[in-house]
């Protein structure tokens, strides 16, 4: 690929046959085909990406007013709102104390499930339909059966904790157990990332683990020492994907809490994208929603932005790349 | 790592995909593994976990033929099984009308999107033209954008042009390709030999002629793949019926929405008699085209799931 450096075309992407080493020339009728078969994203791409970026921006310093359709200029007062609201500070602390604890314990438990499939000998493709069949449950079914599951009192989860002599909390009830509850929601579909973690080890060369337990390495040293660095880049991309999803949980919150605006909840589980969702849909705040969301948007980038600087150092690339 | 191995992952895949049975790759052929204490743990420990993941099922079956009041009593086995609970909901919600509109929703979306975003993704994969590096990545770039920042516009848009309380908001941007999707059938179009477009261009076949004789047939697999995902997304979709939907008639609803209308319908909390048997039916019926999905797609689902995590 180093002659691609030498065009002086407009810098372009590896193409699937790179010229070599002369001036590109675009075939015009071909050039003019490929923006014709492209046309449909880049009008959706100037409509619901572009355009909706930049009105959304302009909506964020307005008030906006949904029975004229007009869009008053409001200067920073939407934003200023937003930093003075207890609900937004109350939602973004809740929000960043269920992915705190959400993230670490889906990456273990799905790296620990596929570490078990790829060790079994025989069934592990029976195993890996039954772990992936929550994946398949829509949400709100979800929500439905654990709302009945983890009743405080007469829920399936405590009858089963006190079998074993625990003394299950009141789950959708106690505040300090509302986020715990929707990470055990989220731990009982966590099979996506679990299929990530399984092809990444079945990509793991056998012959290190044989060279390591020749030289006397035991399974917890192959562990740290082979398997955790030939898997960095899926754990990388795990950690990021499902940070960005803890951000935006909605569905659950939602169903289990929010959905019937005439009952009281616990304010533990506001969770930013149900209260964004409140203030865009249920209260016609755009404006307030429209900053809302540009928050969320920056801190979302703030955080990947870390974790990618973080990530590099750790990850390790197979071929020097 | 993607670099060199992501364009020949998809037609590896394929070959690969002639055995259902994907998991015991080429590797273990070869060597043969026995059952050793370390692996007949890890076989019951899995068993344990899968009866973990299944109890919920299970138990809403059970939920689902009991009667009133009886759901709390946590019996895997309802005795008397009311199966008159499965005659009952169709008059007690109209669960037609929501699994009706969902599938409908879905078919549209799925069928939409898996259409579009192959014509795009052929446009990025086998023509040349100035800045299209820029543009590919100026479509990766909006997997990034949080769906919340569009929200509100979005909506605007819908409004102004009267698609409020239609499906259209529900599927309409899918016209448009989406870019996870447009990356997925890139990569398998760049797989294809270029040397069959160049025959076929020196037969004179049109442009659409390459990508409609040529590069579809080819790409099914893939665009199974797409569809079976939007199909996915868009029944389980919440939130974009609770903006566009809500507000209309209860038979207008999709079925996730219904979902959670009965559950507040039920609720003892608001007037409702605890009749929590009809949402875990609601609830049941919900899940099994989904169950039913992934039987028939299985491996199409993991494959999917797998290139996300490849693409990183």
């Amino acid at each position: 690929m180093a002659q691609v450096s030498t065009r002086s075309a407009p810098k372009k992407e590896r193409a699937p046959r790179p010229p070599r080493g002369r001036k590109v020339t675009y075939n015009r009728r071909e050039a003019l085909a490929g923006y014709l078969f492209i046309s449909p994203w880049i009008i959706g791409f100037l409509i619901f990406t572009a355009g909706t970026m930049i009105y959304s921006l302009i909506i964020s310093f307005s008030h906006y007013n949904l029975a004229t359709n007009v869009a008053t200029p409001a200067g920073l007062s939407n934003y200023t709102e937003l930093f003075a609201d207890r609900r937004v500070r109350l939602s973004l602390s809740n929000t960043l104390f269920y992915a705190v604890l959400a993230v670490p314990l889906e990456i273990c438990f799905a790296l620990l499930l596929a570490s078990l499939l790829n060790r079994i000998v025989r069934g592990a493709g029976v195993f890996r339909t039954v772990y992936y069949l929550p994946k398949m449950t829509p949400a709100v079914a979800t929500a439905a059966v654990f709302f009945l599951l983890l009743n405080g009192n007469t829920g399936a989860v405590n009858q089963g904790l006190r079998l074993i002599g625990i003394h299950g909390p009141q789950w959708l009830v106690d505040p300090n157990w509302v986020k715990p509850s929707i990470v055990l929601m989220t731990l009982w579909a966590v099979s996506g990332t679990m299929v990530i973690f399984l092809a990444a080890l079945k990509n793991v060369p056998r012959e290190l683990y044989e060279v390591a337990s020749l030289d006397g390495a035991g399974p917890v040293r192959q562990f740290y020492n082979i398997t955790l660095p030939m898997i960095s880049s899926a754990i990388f991309f795990n950690v990021i994907v499902l940070s960005i999803a803890a951000f935006q949980v909605f569905d659950q919150a939602y169903l289990l809490f929010w959905r019937d605006q005439n009952n009281a909840s616990p304010e533990a589980s506001l969770f930013y994208a149900v209260y964004l969702f409140q203030q865009a849909f249920r209260q016609f705040n755009f404006g307030f929603a429209a900053a809302m969301a540009w928050l969320l948007f920056v801190i979302i980038m703030i955080i990947t932005s870390i974790q990618v600087r973080f990530g590099n150092r750790f990850v390790y690339y197979e071929g020097n790349k | 790592m993607a670099g060199h191995a992501a364009p020949t992952t998809v037609t590896a895949a394929r070959r690969r995909s002639s055995d259902p049975t994907s998991p015991p790759t080429a590797l273990e052929a070869r060597r043969p593994r026995r059952w050793t204490l370390g692996r007949t743990v890890a076989f019951i420990v899995s068993i344990g976990f899968g009866v973990l993941f299944m109890y919920p099922f299970a138990w809403l079956l059970a939920a689902s033929l009991k009667g009133r009041g009886q759901v709390f009593d946590n019996s895997l086995w309802p005795s008397p099984a009311h199966w008159s609970n499965y005659v009952e909901v169709w008059t007690q919600l109209p669960l037609v009308h929501w699994l009706f509109n969902s599938l409908s929703i879905a078919l549209l979306a799925a069928t939409t999107v898996a259409i579009s975003s192959s014509v795009v993704a052929f446009g990025f994969a086998y023509f040349r033209f100035p800045g299209r590096g820029f543009l590919f990545g100026l479509v990766l770039a909006t997997m990034m954008l949080p769906g919340a920042v569009t929200m509100v516009p979005t909506y605007l848009i819908w409004k102004y042009t009267g698609f409020l309380g239609t499906w259209v908001p529900l599927f309409g941007m899918n016209l448009f390709g989406s870019a996870f999707y447009i990356f997925l059938q890139r990569q398998f179009f760049l797989g294809l030999p270029r040397e069959l477009f160049e025959a076929a261009r020196i037969d004179g076949a049109s442009y659409w002629g390459l990508f409609w004789r040529i590069a579809m047939p080819l790409s099914i697999p893939s665009f199974i793949i797409i569809f079976l995902f939007e199909f996915q997304a868009s029944w389980n979709n919440l939130q974009a019926a609770l903006i566009y939907l809500n507000a209309g008639q209860v038979s207008q609803f999709t079925a996730p929405l219904g979902i959670a209308y009965a559950m507040t319908r039920y609720s003892p909390t608001n007037g409702g008699q605890g009749d929590y048997q009809f949402v875990m039916v609601a609830a049941l019926l919900v899940t099994l085209p989904m169950l039913a999905l992934f039987a028939f797609g299985q491996r199409y689902f993991i494959e999917g799931v797998a290139t996300q995590g490849r693409k990183g």
